[in-house]
């Protein structure tokens, strides 16, 4: 699944928590409805995006493995 | 535990440690459960409470902390996984917690983990509450206005009230 983000926010080389931390600060720029890709090298982001949108409520659209990447889509909700 | 779904859940922690590799846990729990939209308070107590200090010099030592590797930041991967055997005698030279400090700031940085203070930052941008404990600061003679502005001032009650109605409350 690809869709076209509204904003891309790249956190590679990052560890946690900046991966959550950027993206709540990312989610907070975009309208209601917009989508933010994120990107992360953390194999841990992974678990944790998904707390992280289950805890906010920004339902996480897709998120893929792609090599040492891990890619996110992300909606505003509130 | 909330019953209300819409009120954000808390986190209570108790902050007792100033070491650099001690200063981490509260920050990185603090930030995230900011990022996460949670309430957050963190109590400053004992050798904690020098975190909450405008200038924020935390230091580690491998001296009397056993389990702490002692790599190296830079090299071939081969040389980076090697945990240096270091005498505990030459741990107590003058000297060894500044290089041991710069070592492990240097390794958290290669890791592209946020240094102490980038990391206390997001948390006063995140509005995590900063609690100094008011009887430290008597017994280690520290003021108020030595602090970060946000930090506030409380006692053991006060934290425990809060932290009564925490969903989570750790002790670091």
């Amino acid at each position: 699944m690809t869709q076209t983000p509204d904003q891309v926010l790249d956190c590679s080389g990052l560890s946690c928590p900046l991966p959550v931390v950027n993206t709540s600060k990312a989610i907070k720029g975009l309208e209601i409805g917009q989508v933010l890709k994120m990107i992360s090298t953390d194999p841990g982001s992974q678990a944790d995006m998904e707390a992280w949108s289950r805890q906010t409520g920004h339902p996480l659209l897709s998120s893929l493995h792609d090599g040492d990447k891990y890619i996110y889509f992300i909606q505003r909700s509130k | 535990m909330k019953s209300d779904p819409n009120v954000p859940k808390r986190l209570a922690l108790i902050a007792s440690k100033g070491s650099l590799d001690w200063a981490y846990p509260p920050f990185i729990l603090a930030t995230a459960a900011g990022a996460m939209g949670w309430e957050v308070g963190v109590f400053f107590t004992f050798y904690g409470l020098p975190l909450l200090l405008k200038d924020l010099n935390t230091k580690v030592t491998p001296l009397g902390n056993p389990a702490m590797p002692m790599k190296m930041p830079f090299g071939s991967e081969g040389f980076q996984s090697i945990n240096w055997p270091v005498p505990t005698l030459a741990m107590a030279l003058p000297g060894f917690s500044e290089v041991a400090t710069s070592l492990m700031k240097q390794t958290f940085k290669n890791k592209g983990v946020a240094s102490i203070p980038e990391l206390r930052s997001l948390a006063i941008e995140l509005d995590v509450n900063l609690v100094a404990c008011q009887m430290t600061m008597d017994v280690f003679g520290f003021k108020k206005e030595q602090f970060v502005e946000q930090a506030s001032v409380a006692g053991a009650a006060a934290f425990l009230e809060y932290a009564a109605e925490a969903d989570v409350q750790l002790f670091v």
